[in-house]
């Protein structure tokens, strides 16, 4: 199952210091890549820019060439309808089987549904898909973020 | 006697040439340099004063303020017309250091520069790729005549244009390389970052590294990227160049005693400390004839051991360089040697050593920061894995300096990476002591 439903998440090391986002999303920019989702993790000094795009290694490849330290790693994307409980359903799977969530985040896709990504320990990765399509939720597949 | 002999003579065959050649030195300096006259006259000491090797501690130091008080060929014991090269430091902190090379002072540099390739057995069929700067530093030129009087066929690539470098390296199967070992570790960055597998895509074998301190875990990972032996090349310009000493197969650092004479001693007393001790590295040349020294303090912190090597050389051995006296560090009042948290760095599995000390006062207290880059092999994608890196590299440095080091996380290539000497130490109090 992880072959079909892994999508390709990029990590992005940045020091906290100004300016440096604007740069980050200014070489995606001018490569023609657009982001799908993203989430911003930081500690003190330093933060994470997490991120889905629609062509992960074009994105990995100029940032990398920009002198950016990134790590693509798998996530999945689960579909749940946009309204009270949503999310609540899939974290209760994920708990009932025993599954970490490192982290996750979240988007709305049109009017009523809501997209959620979830980043789980590697090795759990492929008891997690099972666990959301036995619980009867819908898995995304990574065609929807890649073709934009 | 064929240079191959020289490394493999008695102790007591060694101190007979040594003090025979200490003897025509000094009377040379005596009556040839007006510096030297005048200094061992202040200290009432005559050249035939000179009868044993344990007279050396009774002559006066020479130190690099001299090399510029004397600038530029104040200290020359020939006429012009007698040299035939001239090299030069920077000069960044003050005036050049200028070093005069007469027509037998290149032979004896390219001997022992044949000594330390033969550490390797270069010799005809190797490609060696030099990649120290040619020019007014003594790196680039004396690997260069060196590698051609072994037989070698020798590239002169010089520093920087990293990317070509690497394609001649791979295009003339370079077997050799030859440059500091900071430049070797950004070589095979750039090679990965190229796609190429540095220990499979060139067929280098071994290479001679120098001009900057490296620590022990520098030295494993130029030789682990590349899959190739490590040899020690150290040598300072003031007293011939890279070829003053060199390490053999076994690993230990071989100075070529016959015609530099080294003595330990304690940097502040300038007392002669005994074999093993570690102290300030000081050479009194024996051979040379355009700019002969006496007793000349290299600030170089390290010690002497004479016991014949495992690999059978007779030649004294100095153990590697734990620091430079004047690069020695001490805040709130804690001695702190670049290389130890070089040290510390390299124990973290992954780490790219690539970091810099800053030290900074915050009010009246002294703060040590390690600035240390995250590039892909450190990096998860985890801020955990981050956080525990750092939280493990402060500890180990706490455990080795006796004093707490706040390390900082930095993006790689933030720092500035010189081709050529890296720069290790920012030391902020001294820009404000200069602004008042």
């Amino acid at each position: 199952m992880r072959a079909k439903y892994a999508v390709k998440q990029l990590s992005i090391f940045l020091e906290n210091r100004k300016g440096r986002l604007k740069e980050v999303t200014q070489v995606l920019a001018e490569a023609q890549v657009n982001i799908r989702a993203l989430a911003l993790a930081e500690s003190a000094e330093f933060g994470i820019l997490r991120l889905v795009v629609d062509n992960p290694e074009k994105a990995k490849s100029v940032l990398s060439s920009s002198g950016f330290t990134v790590k693509e790693q798998d996530v999945f994307a689960v579909e749940v309808p946009d309204k009270p409980g949503g999310f609540y359903q899939v974290v209760k799977i994920l708990a009932d089987a025993d599954i970490n969530i490192d982290y996750t985040y979240a988007f709305v896709r049109g009017q009523d549904q809501a997209v959620l990504i979830f980043k789980v320990p590697d090795e759990l990765f492929e008891a997690a898909l099972q666990a959301i399509q036995q619980g009867g939720l819908k898995l995304v597949e990574p065609i929807f973020f890649y073709n934009s | 006697m064929d240079w191959r002999k020289k490394d493999y003579l008695s102790r007591e065959e060694i101190e007979a040439l040594q003090l025979r050649r200490l003897k025509d030195t000094v009377e040379r300096v005596y009556h040839l340099v007006p510096f030297y006259r005048q200094k061992f006259d202040e200290a009432g000491i005559k050249p035939a004063d000179v009868k044993s090797l344990e007279d050396l501690r009774r002559l006066p130091f020479t130190v690099k303020q001299d090399l510029r008080d004397h600038y530029p060929f104040g200290l020359f014991a020939v006429p012009l017309e007698r040299i035939v090269r001239i090299h030069s430091s920077s000069g960044t902190t003050g005036k050049p250091t200028v070093v005069g090379y007469t027509e037998h002072d290149m032979a004896v540099w390219t001997e022992v520069m044949c000594r330390t390739f033969g550490m390797a057995n270069v010799g005809p069929g190797d490609v060696v790729h030099n990649a120290y700067g040619y020019g007014l530093f003594t790196g680039g030129l004396g690997f260069h005549y060196g590698a051609e009087a072994v037989g070698a066929a020798v590239v002169p690539s010089s520093v920087g244009f990293t990317k070509r470098q690497l394609m001649l390296m791979r295009d003339f199967g370079a077997t050799i390389l030859c440059c500091t070992p900071s430049y070797a570790l950004h070589l095979a960055e750039v090679a990965e970052e190229e796609g190429l597998n540095p220990r499979e895509d060139f067929k280098l074998r071994a290479g001679f590294f120098g001009a900057e301190p490296a620590s022990e875990g520098l030295r494993q990972a130029v030789a682990e990227a590349w899959g190739i032996d490590y040899f020690e090349a150290y040598g300072l310009s003031e007293i011939i160049g890279p070829g003053v000493a060199a390490s053999c197969p076994a690993g230990e650092l071989h100075i070529f005693e016959d015609h530099f004479l080294p003595e330990i001693i304690n940097p502040e007393t300038g007392e002669v400390l005994p074999e093993g001790e570690e102290g300030e590295l000081v050479f009194t040349t024996l051979t040379k004839q355009g700019l002969p020294l006496i007793r000349y303090r290299t600030r170089d912190i390290a010690s002497l051991h004479k016991a014949p090597c495992k690999c059978g050389r007779t030649v004294i051995r100095m153990g590697r360089v734990v620091g430079r006296s004047d690069d020695m560090l001490i805040v709130s009042g804690v001695n702190v040697f670049p290389s130890q948290v070089e040290h510390v760095l390299t124990q973290v599995e992954g780490l790219t050593p690539n970091y810099v000390i800053v030290v900074d006062k915050r009010g009246v207290l002294d703060v040590l920061e390690i600035w240390v880059e995250v590039d892909e092999r450190v990096f998860t994608g985890d801020i955990g894995a981050l956080e525990n890196l750092k939280r493990k590299l402060e500890e180990e440095l706490a455990n080795a300096l006796f004093l707490r080091a706040r390390v900082k996380l930095v993006e790689p290539r933030t720092l500035e990476r010189s081709m050529g000497k890296a720069k290790r130490v920012v030391d902020r109090r001294e820009l404000e002591k200069n602004l008042k």
